[in-house]
């Protein structure tokens, strides 16, 4: 793998080679967040790996969150947020660029915390990217919400009342409905902000493997407190504290072997 | 102290059920009371041509409310009109496009506007709206005085933003950031996410927004009287006067009560304004409960 990246220190770029499988899907460069006088991302530096799931931990408030938002954009929401340095998919610049960010968004689907289904119907939420993209044809939307939501083990308990309001749903399935509306639109990157955080572990679990399961298919960055989940998913490891990268690798190294006095110190606090 | 807390909790039960019971009899009793005193005009003429006749000559016990009406009606359609699109996109544009600051500006201002005693808001249409007014008829090749339903429907409009834009803000301001930044995510524009999200999740609180704007503006006074003309003829274009139901109230309570009926009358007058008044809140709640349900 070439880098062209010269700023990149030695060291991370040595950590990260023998876990990076694939091509990188995405590259963060020298990335800075402030707000006011808050710098909430410190000069950020890392390569996501395509069809591999990256794990994001760190403590409460580290900058988790708003390293996803910088991600698809969704800083741009927030005005008092001043976001420098670039962040690259195949090739294109997306921060700095001017281009379609809703077409950029499409392809990297996020999946919150909490889960926020549309205020419409079950088949509307999961049309509703494709709409959005201007299908229109009614039996290939249909065809793609059924495919979805199968997809998410959710076509059984749901497809007698597609058309009733999402929010008549519970938790555990608005989150996988919500899953399933973001791979409808076919994205490339996953970026899943502690998705099982609010599911039973039966929800969670049907999660997990789904995320197993597609990572075929995308490359999926998940942030998460549970560290056994982080074990149980994570191909390559990426530990954040007060907006830094204090170590990155693959799971091996990072909780066999944590370098870092904070990271040991998570790693004990989650056991 | 079981004991104690049990007696504590039915005496704090039972003072909610009396102060609550009183709200909902304080209509009914206004309703009765205003039944009493119109129910000697009632059996002498019929509620139909009450309602309908166009004739007012109380001195000749001609008592037709048809004018009034109108009159109500037609200022409070035209303030409804200017006031909807103007709160709804200042709406939009404060709680989702706005900076900070601006929002810190404008609250402070809304309240103010919100505060102002209605006269304040007569004087300022006597002043200003009542000769731009006229401007306008002139313009157009009819003649008015300026003092018409056009006046008032402007002023009734300016009185009612303040207060409807506060009730939409509230109502937008409830939309999760969440919900938003999923439908961005998706791939909605800015304008698309505003219009699915926070509009069209929103209906019920947009209707009822509109529906208590409406029911205030219907029963306006001060402001209005200052402005319509107060003529008693069923209004043919914005620019003739009119006699909206509240200001024959205000304007004639208290004198010429020696005409036979004249006293019923206004009472009845006010007795239509609560039922008016009323039916706009009930339809309103029905337009709620059906966008609701979808
Ligand atoms: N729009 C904003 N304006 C100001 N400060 C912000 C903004 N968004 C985030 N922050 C600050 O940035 C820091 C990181 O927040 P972030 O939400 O990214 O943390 P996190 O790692 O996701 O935490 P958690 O694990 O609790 O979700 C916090 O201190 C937060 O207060
Ligand atoms: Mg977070």
């Amino acid at each position: 793998m070439k880098s062209p990246d010269i700023e990149m220190p030695e060291s991370v770029v040595e950590i990260l080679t023998p876990s990076v499988a694939g091509k990188p899907a995405l590259k963060i460069s020298n990335l800075n967040v402030h707000a006011g006088d808050h710098h909430i991302l410190k000069n950020i530096n890392l390569e996501i790996p395509e069809n591999r799931i990256t794990v994001l931990l760190g403590p409460s408030g580290c900058g988790k969150t708003t390293l996803l938002k910088c991600m698809n954009r969704l800083t741009d929401l927030y005005r008092e947020l001043e976001v420098t340095g670039t962040i690259t998919i195949g090739g294109d610049d997306i921060l700095n660029s001017t281009t379609d960010i809703p077409a950029l968004r499409q392809r990297m689907g996020l999946l919150s915390q909490r889960p926020y289904p549309l205020p419409v119907s079950i088949f509307k939420n999961v049309a509703y990217g494709l709409k959005l993209k201007g299908v229109r044809d009614k039996r290939l939307l249909a065809f793609s919400v059924e495919k979805h939501l199968r997809e998410v083990g959710l076509w059984e308990e749901v497809k007698g009342r597609l058309n009733a309001p999402a929010t008549s749903l519970s938790i555990g399935q608005q989150q996988r409905l919500c899953l399933a509306r973001g791979l409808a639109v076919k994205p490339a990157i996953i970026l899943a902000d502690e998705p099982t955080s609010a599911l039973d572990p039966t929800s969670s679990k049907i999660i997990e493997n789904l995320f197993r399961e597609i990572r075929k298919h995308y490359t999926i960055v998940l942030v998460t407190h549970v560290l056994r989940q982080a074990i149980r998913l994570a191909d390559h490891v990426i530990f954040m504290h007060d907006g830094e990268i204090i170590e990155q690798g693959s799971p091996g190294e990072l909780f066999e072997n944590a370098r870092s006095d904070k990271l040991r110190a998570y790693l004990i606090d989650g056991n | 102290m079981q004991f104690k807390r049990q007696i504590a909790d039915r005496l704090n039960g039972s003072w909610m059920i009396i102060s609550l019971s009183t709200i909902l009899v304080l209509p009914l009793v206004i309703g009765v009371g205003l039944y009493i005193k119109a129910a000697p005009l009632l059996e002498d003429v019929s509620l139909f041509s009450l309602i309908f006749s166009s004739e007012w000559a109380p001195s000749a016990g001609e008592f037709g409310f048809r004018p009034f009406i109108a009159g109500s009606v037609h200022v409070t359609l035209l303030s409804f009109l200017f006031t909807a699109p103007v709160c709804l996109l200042a709406a939009i544009y404060l709680t989702q496009f706005s900076t900070r600051t601006l929002v810190k500006i404008m609250h402070p201002v809304i309240d103010v506007l919100a505060g102002l005693p209605s006269v304040i808001y007569g004087v300022w249409g006597i002043l200003i709206i009542v000769p731009l007014v006229a401007g306008i008829a002139a313009f157009f090749g009819t003649a008015s005085s300026g003092y018409s339903v056009l006046s008032g429907g402007i002023v009734l409009a300016v009185m009612c933003i303040p207060y409807t834009l506060n009730m939409l803000i509230e109502v937008f301001n409830t939309v999760p950031s969440g919900l938003k930044e999923a439908s961005l995510s998706l791939g909605a524009t800015r304008w698309e996410a505003v219009k699915h999200v926070v509009i069209r999740g929103n209906y019920p609180g947009i209707i009822s927004a509109f529906g208590l704007g409406i029911a205030k503006a219907f029963g306006e006074t001060i402001a209005v009287m200052m402005v319509v003309g107060n003529v008693v003829k069923v209004p043919g274009s914005p620019f003739d006067a009119a006699y909206p139901l509240p200001a024959l109230i205000a304007n004639n309570y208290g004198e010429m009560l020696s005409i036979p009926m004249y006293d019923s009358a206004l009472m009845f007058a006010a007795l239509l304004l609560l039922m008016i008044i009323l039916f706009i809140n009930l339809f309103f709640r029905y337009l709620i409960h059906k966008t609701k349900r979808q």
